[in-house]
């Protein structure tokens, strides 16, 4: 990030998302990188941008692949790096072929010229990385708009080089580690895949004693939909607030009081823990217990206790184990270095050299660490460059096409609604809203000072915002980084503006993600005042 | 960058007055009216070509300051968007430079000097006068005072030093407007200062003529520095060609930048701004830097009490800074030249700007100059009140746009200067040297002078001597016979004092008249040759009121940045205010120790040259003139 030529922020406004993060981006603009941001708003992060590139929501792969024929055409790709690394190159030109600069900045909205200079910029940079978030993936083919950016760095060869690669930034400091350690539905710890790697399951089936099911698990809004046809009946939900967090609330919460049991393990008592039939009360574990984290550079790092949890809560594995022995299996008393050793050894490639010892000496480490003599891997796909083409299969290019958001504005639900996040709160306010903040304003919907003019509204004017779904009244807040026809809001205040009454549940089928980045609405100057409602 | 911009809004006065120094806006991102299709949907401000600009914070600022007389909020909002600039940074800035407002205050100030050469010229009586007629000077609060004064139209403030000694006593006019006026004052009395704020016409500058003692001086050596000064048209380029200007530029690019540098290392040339360090040397260092591009920065921020010698060689002959900066832009491989300026200076301002703009129009800057490969230009940056701007690396700070605060040295500015490159800063009458040793020889200059200390001088000779002004003479001639060119002592008085090298410099007895002026003989002594300053007083100065304006001006002039020094100045004052109502702390010995204590402290603490010399006036008051008590007391 810090020694880079070329930073492309895609669908991510990181100054006010990953603040620490974004430091390591302003070190890397103060050693001479180039910072071009993609967002449908002029964002904080966009304000630090060389070149701000203001596309139409869910309009990202018409751009990279705009991009990707003008680098094409210009002759700008590493011929030598796909040749070697790579598969489907062809193809790919083929799909690309209709998406004519002109085409672009019809898609898009971006002028054409500025289209080439970013894709001129990208190509030709030394070293140039991708870094995406919720702007990508919170979409109904976030899927397809992740294989899009892939398909720009295989393109120019920035993969598999310091400096270079594609990088989704994390939404907290544990994501990443979630996944690491099998909290995904379709693979096992360390990334084993649950149907196709039967050495791995039988690895785990060894050591646990158990019989695993070669099956891929329910995500999230695949549970949701189960519940809904009375197929899902009991959940046990941890550390996680669907009932607020989740597109589309009304539905998500029928689902929920629909369930025959569920259990929620909470450190706090969110809403979907007040609809459940068991609560347990969770330490926190970043300070009230050992484990790791993994951050978004895959560096997993000790966490140790540094206080007791309140009375009544209890740690985290403690309850795992307790409600394992009451269901008839003895795990023992395992401590949290215990579980991270017996993982090592199933997932003896991913982790095994990263004992806590070592941790603790290095500072972290970052995977994949096979053994206790490796330093951890700094940067992956460094094999799509060795010659004869290395071990594994080579990066294949993906064809996708520009779809646009399954909701497209019209006369009677003329704005479209994009939402994120803002710096002074997180998500749904679980982790932050018992924090004043000089900042926090509550929920508003910022629009455009020329759409402001034409309904007539003015800062603080209740508005009455209308989807297909449902209805909230906000606060207008006028926002000069927004064009006409655009407008935001956040999810920080579920209790004050449910945001999620207006969202659209399309989700991707491939990854499960919702399409929160863009819905339809109405928004109409509200007669009822704002504490009446 | 996200800013969070006042919501004040400015005016179209305040726009216009900006946009004239920034070029108008180009997008609703940079301060511009919304409603340009392209905004919609991209911008490319607020990335490094807005930070490219960060520098023209400071003539933005006075851009406002000189059209609108003052930085209101929405001013200061509008140069922020425009910039890119944080609202916080740029106050900082604005508050930082004295002559900077940033609360309304009428169009027309006069600025009264009231330092120590226009003090011993009835200055003090002079303001009381005013104060007594017009009201007391402008505060940010104005009270019930300017009696006789439209306080929406004039006002005046105390001034330190305005580099106008040889005119004491001297005040500075400035009017704000479309077309902003500013001029110079010699020979100030409380009539024509009244006149003056009541609206009359100032008439011509007082600076734009030399006097008498310094015109077309010339030496048996064939150096002077002055020798077209009062005898050769300073706004026309064909009378200094014909005066033999452009010669050595010719000569120096027959030569080639290694010979100039031999040359200027065989002269044995030092600075001349008071640091006294070898010029071949920085030269050579900067040239050698891979670093690119290099800098050359032209120190005119002559701001040192008493010193006004580079005031007259830009106002008297400015074509020769223009040569001189472009040889020595040729001999380190500099493409970009700044000559910073200090603000009260406006008619050599107007001269410099003249003369570069001439040389251009001439090729004899910008591409190609005069046929060869060598490219260079000038860019004339002013100060804005602030005495430390003239420290060597507070100069890059400033104009870089920020406040004037020194950096901690190394890395030294010939290899992290201005904008982080290599960079040469010289000295105006460093720079006006060079000219004649690449006409003449290194070894030539060197023969004047003494071994150690080559070439001539310019000497400021101000306060009680017969005919004030700027004098020319060999390094190694006595102060004696210095004093005695400017007419000795003037009639009917005694030498009491005087001091040598301006405020940061020291006051010698007169039974020290044998001194010979050159940097060994200075040093062994125990004192210093600054900037030349050499101010006379007799038996009517008040010595310990002077020593007073010293320890104020410094108290004032502290950026503040290091606490040795923004302490030190205040404690140092506090002490000799005490020491003259009598109320001493202690009694006088005790404080006297003080003095020494904190002087010490400022001495080795101080990041920068000003805490580091901010006793040594005061210290050899004490000691050397035993001015506040017998010499036993006062030994060193």
């Amino acid at each position: 990030m810090e020694e880079t030529d070329v930073v492309f922020l895609w669908g991510s406004n990181a100054r006010e998302a990953h603040p620490i993060w974004f430091h390591h981006v302003l070190k890397g603009i103060r050693n001479g990188a180039r910072l071009y941001v993609v967002d449908p708003r002029r964002t904080t992060s966009a304000q630090w941008a060389d070149v701000w590139l203001g596309l139409n929501p869910g309009s990202d792969i018409a751009l990279s692949n705009t991009m990707a024929r003008e680098i094409i055409h210009a002759g700008l790709q590493d011929l030598e790096f796909i040749g070697n690394g790579t598969s489907g190159y062809d193809g790919y030109v083929e799909s690309v072929e209709p998406y004519l600069l002109e085409v672009g900045a019809q898609l898009t909205g971006i002028p054409a010229d500025v289209i080439r200079d970013a894709a001129h910029t990208f190509a030709r940079a030394d070293r140039a990385m991708i870094c995406w978030t919720l702007g990508i993936t919170e979409h109904h083919d976030a899927v397809d708009n992740v294989l899009a950016l892939i398909n720009l760095c295989l393109l120019t060869g920035h993969v598999g080089r310091w400096g270079c690669g594609a990088n989704p930034l994390r939404g907290q400091n544990n994501v990443q580690g979630g996944g690491d350690m099998g909290a995904i539905p379709n693979k096992l710890p360390g990334f084993q895949d649950i149907e196709l790697d039967a050495a791995a399951r039988e690895r785990f089936e060894q050591l646990w004693g158990v019989k695993i099911q070669p099956k891929y698990g329910y995500n999230l809004t695949e549970m949701l939909k189960a519940m809904g046809r009375g197929e899902l009946t009991s959940l046990y939900v941890i550390g996680e607030n669907p009932a607020q967090s989740d597109a589309d609330t009304h539905h998500v919460e029928q689902a929920l009081q629909g369930l025959d049991h569920l259990v929620v393990q909470e450190i706090v008592m969110t809403r979907t823990a007040e609809l459940a039939h068991v609560v347990l009360p969770a330490a926190a574990t970043w300070c009230e217990g050992d484990g790791t984290v993994t951050n978004s550079e895959r560096r997993v790092q000790l966490c140790r206790k540094a206080t007791d949890p309140p009375e009544g809560a209890r740690d985290e594995l403690w309850i795992m184990s307790e409600i394992a022995r009451r269901m008839g299996h003895d795990w023992g008393n395992p401590c949290a270095e215990d579980v991270w050793n017996e993982f090592r050894v199933l997932a003896p490639d991913f982790a095994g050299g990263m004992s806590y010892r070592r941790l603790d000496e290095l500072g972290g480490i970052q995977w994949p660490c096979p053994d206790e003599s490796h330093p951890g891997t700094p940067f992956l796909h460094a094999r799509l460059w060795e010659r004869p083409p290395a071990r594994g299969r080579p990066a294949p290019f993906s064809v996708v096409h520009h779809e646009g958001p399954v909701e497209t504005p019209n006369d009677e639900f003329p704005f479209v609604l994009t939402t994120g996040r803002r710096l002074e709160s997180y998500n749904t306010g679980v982790q932050t809203a018992s924090y004043d903040s000089p900042l926090r304003r509550g929920e508003t919907l910022d629009l455009s000072p020329e759409d402001a003019e034409r309904l007539g509204v003015e800062n603080g004017d209740i508005l009455r915002v209308t989807s297909r779904r449902g209805s909230v009244l906000v606060p207008a807040h006028l926002d000069p980084s927004l064009r006409a026809g655009l407008v935001f809001m956040t999810l920080h205040f579920p209790d004050d503006v449910a945001t999620n009454l207006l969202t659209i549940d399309a989700s991707d089928p491939k990854s499960g993600t919702s399409e929160f980045k863009a819905c339809a609405v109405r928004v109409e100057l509200s007669t009822t005042s704002f504490a009446t409602r | 960058m996200d800013l969070r911009l006042p919501d004040a809004v400015p005016t179209d006065a305040e726009r216009s007055a900006v946009d004239a120094i920034l070029g108008r806006p180009e997008s609703a991102w940079d301060g511009g009216g919304r409603g340009r299709a392209r905004d919609t949907h991209m911008a490319e401000f607020g990335g490094r070509a807005s930070r490219a600009r960060r520098h023209l914070l400071l003539p933005a600022l006075q851009g406002l300051q000189a059209r609108i007389g003052w930085i209101s909020e929405g001013g200061l909002g509008y140069i922020c968007a425009r910039l890119d600039v944080p609202p916080a940074e740029a106050w900082g800035v604005a508050t930082f430079y004295a002559m900077l407002a940033t609360s309304p205050r009428p169009p027309r100030v006069l600025h009264v000097c009231d330092d120590i050469a226009c003090r011993v010229h009835g200055a003090t009586e002079l303001c009381a006068a005013l104060e007594h007629a017009s009201g007391p000077p402008f505060s940010h609060a104005p009270a019930a005072g300017h009696i006789t004064l439209d306080p929406d139209r004039a006002a005046w403030l105390h001034a330190p030093c305005l580099g106008m000694c040889d005119r004491a006593p001297a005040a500075l006019l400035i009017e704000a407007g479309a077309t902003p006026m500013e001029r110079s004052i010699g020979g100030l009395t409380a009539v024509r200062a009244i006149e003056l704020l009541s609206g009359a016409d100032p008439g011509p500058d007082a600076a734009a003529q030399p006097p008498f003692s310094q015109r077309g001086q010339t030496h048996e050596s064939g150096f002077a520095l002055l020798a077209r000064v009062g005898v050769v048209d300073p706004e026309s380029l064909d009378a200094y060609r014909q005066a033999g200007g452009y010669a050595a530029l010719a000569r120096a690019l027959e030569m080639g930048p290694e010979s100039v540098i031999a040359e200027v290392n065989e002269s044995r040339l030092v600075g001349r701004g008071g640091a006294a360090f070898p010029t071949a040397r920085k030269w050579e260092t900067v040239r050698r830097q891979p670093a690119q591009p290099h800098y050359l920065v032209c120190n005119a921020d002559e701001s040192e009490p008493g010193t006004f010698k580079d005031r007259v060689l830009l106002t008297e002959d400015p074509f020769a800074i223009v040569e001189a900066m472009t040889i020595a832009a040729l001999a380190t491989g500099c493409e970009k030249g700044f000559l910073y300026l200090r603000a009260e200076y406006p008619l050599a301002f107007n001269r410099m700007q003249r003369a570069a703009h001439a040389a251009r129009d001439a090729g004899l800057l910008g591409e190609r100059i005069l046929g060869s490969g060598l490219q260079f230009d000038i860019e004339i940056r002013r100060g804005a009140g602030a005495y430390i701007c003239g420290e060597e690396t507070a100069i890059f700070e400033s104009i870089e746009g920020k406040r004037g605060e020194p950096r901690n040295k190394p890395p030294f500015p010939v290899t992290h200067g201005l904008f982080g490159k290599p960079t040469i800063v010289n000295n105006v009458e460093t720079l006006a040297n060079v000219l004649s040793i690449v006409l003449r020889g290194g070894a030539a200059f060197a023969r004047t002078g003494t071994a150690q200390s080559t070439g001539t001088r310019l000497f400021c000779l101000s306060g009680h001597v017969g005919a004030p002004g700027i004098y020319e003479v060999p390094m190694g001639t006595t102060l004696g016979a210095l004093l005695d060119l400017a007419g000795g002592v003037r009639a009917g008085g005694r030498l009491t004092a005087l001091l040598l090298g301006g405020a940061a410099g020291a006051f010698v007895r007169p039974d020290e008249l044998g001194l010979k002026l050159t940097h060994e003989d200075t040093r062994a002594a125990g004192v210093t040759l600054g900037s030349g300053v050499v101010m006379a007083f007799d038996q009517t100065a008040d010595l310990r009121d002077i020593v007073l304006r010293i320890a104020a001006f410094f108290r004032d002039e502290s950026c503040g940045q290091c606490v040795p020094c923004r302490v030190g100045t205040v404690r140092q004052e506090e002490a000799l205010h005490r020491i003259a109502s009598g109320r001493t702390r202690g009694g006088l010995v005790a404080e006297l120790a003080l003095l020494d204590e904190v002087g010490a402290v400022m001495k080795d603490g101080s990041i920068c040259g000003l805490g580091q010399t901010a006793y040594a006036a005061v210290e050899s008051a004490v000691h050397r003139l035993g001015l506040y008590g017998p010499p036993a007391q006062a030994a060193l």
